[in-house]
């Protein structure tokens, strides 16, 4: 993370020898497909959104590629006919609770192993990153059982308490590099001051650390709001679950699928989490790619 | 996480230098107290410091794999405990042709969707890398399928790919290409080649993203020396980015293979394994089995199944990464 990175634009090397016309066939030509491919569903999400319903059935008559027009009824139906809020409230909650929580321990235990070297700093570090590598879907049967037993099956205290299994371990790998590159001699200076070891992590370290705060911190939020396997099996009732798992079920009655209101339900769970995207995007990219460097 | 449990006998040395007082030089030194040990001793701080993150790491991850093995050896059922049983578990899944398909199946997957990721995801992290117009503003566009909930674009993959309504089938039939509609997720074929497209598609910017960092902080310069000297456009990839991108490729792509290995949530929307078992995955099958089904004994015994491959690509990446650890003269 700490390698020097080239300047704006060094990349181009010799790009400028190219033409025009090559640079469009080889360059801009496959890079506007790919980003099509990739944004289509997106497309498709909105258009259905907010096309009326017997637009959506009947392709004949109406080109599906557009919308005449646009209807705000499915979105009147998600808001104020369902309990999406309640959803959307519960996931907001139980991913801000977990990123807290997570944060919070990762912060201690990445100090104290990049740090403190206490005996076996290197072991554990190690052993956090394997733990990082152990995916939810083979933790989610035991993982029911002793949510069960703990009286917690049906709360969102076990989501918020299960989430931490993997936030903890990524936000944990990522501040560890982060707290690598704060100088040791500002640490020195402090503790010859008379700093204790807690004054130093509060009053040096972490102000020093908030960009790797920020990005753990995001793509923990992201993290949790993606969930899917431990939602769908920790909770049962209705009210409790968090919005991905209850779209899944939700607006389809017996054969007849609501897609207006699904693609809703799609977009407004993905715009909380695009806008907090667009806001920090460099953060994000730099979370994202710190922790596959280190 | 036994070791930063040892405290060390002399401790004396660090204690002039942790103390909380300072200006008290001419005292001798003292053995500090216990209690001072338990604060200001560095191993004993390492254990406060390391507590709530391995409570938790060790209540709700270690002891639960533990669990999920002994589980895999019993016939628990939701609501019973159940009790030992041996391999019986094991003897009935290997001798079950859905698990046996779903084995196959998610190796498969793996395979397809991995590679494919990383074939699209090296060609547009070259391509992002030459000189563009807007190049931050496509960079975070092409990020958007990552950040989106994977559920929610499973929605809207599974409303693309709908038997009656699909727009694919829509445009084929105006193209003059099909005169009925595909039945994408009804076929078990379709089915299985409409999942891997999802999950390449959602996979694909992960991939691209990492490298195109790692493509940065290769110099420029080099690939002027190299064209200079002759090389051809496919010699400066494969023998300057190809080298100096292993060991970022290798670790991308750990994480890539573990977390297709393990999908769960694309294939629950989209198909919930059907069309008759032909997309289950192994997570898929398992959390069928155990949860929907209730046997728990039996789905952790599937999911216990994945560890073995699971280690096995973690073991190969683990010694790929200590190559490369050797070859940059990095010491041990």
């Amino acid at each position: 993370m700490n390698q020097p990175i080239q300047t704006a634009d060094a990349s181009e090397g010799m790009s400028y020898l190219d033409t025009l016309p090559r640079r469009v066939v080889t360059v801009f030509l496959p890079l506007a497909l790919i980003m099509i491919v990739l944004l289509f569903p997106f497309y498709w999400m909105v258009l259905t959104a907010i096309k009326p319903d017997n637009q959506l059935l009947d392709m004949n008559h109406y080109n599906p590629f557009f919308v005449v027009g646009p209807t705000l009824s499915h979105i009147d139906q998600l808001l104020f006919q369902s309990h999406y809020p309640r959803w959307m409230w519960n996931t907001f909650f139980v991913a801000f609770s977990a990123t807290g929580l997570s944060m919070f321990a990762s912060v201690l235990a990445a100090y104290a192993i990049v740090r403190l070297r206490f005996r076996g700093a290197d072991w554990v570090g190690g052993a956090i990153f394997l733990a990082y590598l152990v995916p939810p879907s083979i933790l989610f049967i035991p993982l029911a059982s002793v949510v069960v037993r703990f009286g917690l099956f049906n709360s969102p205290l076990a989501l918020i308490l299960t989430y931490p299994t993997f936030l903890i371990p990524f936000s944990t790998w990522l501040l560890m590099g982060y707290f690598k590159t704060i100088p040791f001699e500002l640490e020195e200076c402090a503790l010859m001051d008379g700093a204790s070891r807690w004054q130093i992590l509060t009053g040096v370290i972490l102000p020093l650390a908030v960009p790797g705060l920020i990005s753990a911190g995001i793509f923990s939020l992201t993290l949790c709001w993606n969930e899917f396997i431990y939602a769908l099996t920790f909770i049962s009732s209705d009210d409790n679950k968090t919005a991905p798992v209850a779209l899944v079920n939700a607006f389809v009655d017996g054969d007849v699928y609501h897609w207006g209101t699904l693609m809703a339900g799609a977009l407004c769970g993905s715009l909380p989490l695009v806008i907090l995207y667009s806001f920090f995007v460099e953060y994000y990219v730099s979370a994202m790619t710190g922790a596959v460097k280190e | 996480m036994g070791p930063f449990l040892i405290s060390s006998s002399f401790a004396g040395l660090h204690m002039i230098v942790l103390d909380q007082h300072p200006p008290k030089p001419l005292r001798p030194m003292a053995a500090p107290g216990a209690v001072a040990r338990l604060v200001a001793h560095r191993d004993w701080l390492g254990f406060w410091f390391m507590l709530p993150a391995g409570l938790i790491l060790v209540a709700l991850l270690v002891y639960p794999l533990g669990l999920g093995v002994w589980l895999s050896f019993t016939n628990a059922t939701i609501g019973n405990a159940g009790r030992f049983i041996g391999l019986g578990n094991y003897t009935w899944i290997f001798g079950d042709e859905t698990f046996l398909h779903s084995i196959v199946f998610t190796l498969a997957y793996t395979l397809i969707a991995s590679s494919i990721k990383f074939a699209v995801g090296l060609y547009l992290a070259l391509l992002l890398n030459k000189r563009l117009p807007f190049k931050a503003l496509i960079r975070s566009i092409i990020l958007i399928p990552f950040v989106v909930p994977t559920v929610l674009s499973a929605i809207a993959f599974w409303w693309i790919f709908d038997a009656q309504f699909s727009i694919i089938s829509w445009s084929l039939t105006r193209l003059g290409l099909i005169h009925h509609n595909i039945d994408f997720l009804g076929n078990p074929l379709l089915a299985r080649a409409c999942v891997i497209f999802a999950n390449i598609w959602r996979g694909v910017p992960f991939v691209a993203i990492t490298l195109l960092a790692g493509l940065q902080t290769v110099s420029p310069s080099l690939y002027e020396a190299a064209t200079i000297d002759g090389a051809t456009s496919w010699q400066n990839f494969r023998f300057i980015t190809y080298p100096l991108l292993t060991p970022i490729i290798a670790v991308v792509m750990t994480f890539s293979v573990l977390f297709t290995f393990t999908d769960f949530q694309l294939i629950w929307v989209m198909t919930r394994g059907g069309p008759v078992n032909a997309t289950h995955l192994m997570a898929t099958l398992s959390f069928q089995r155990a949860i929907v089904g209730g046997s728990l004994g039996e789905g952790a015994a599937i999911s216990s199944s994945m560890i073995p491959f699971l280690l096995a690509a973690i073991l190969i990446s683990w010694f790929g990464l200590q190559r490369r650890k050797w070859q940059q003269g990095s010491g041990a």
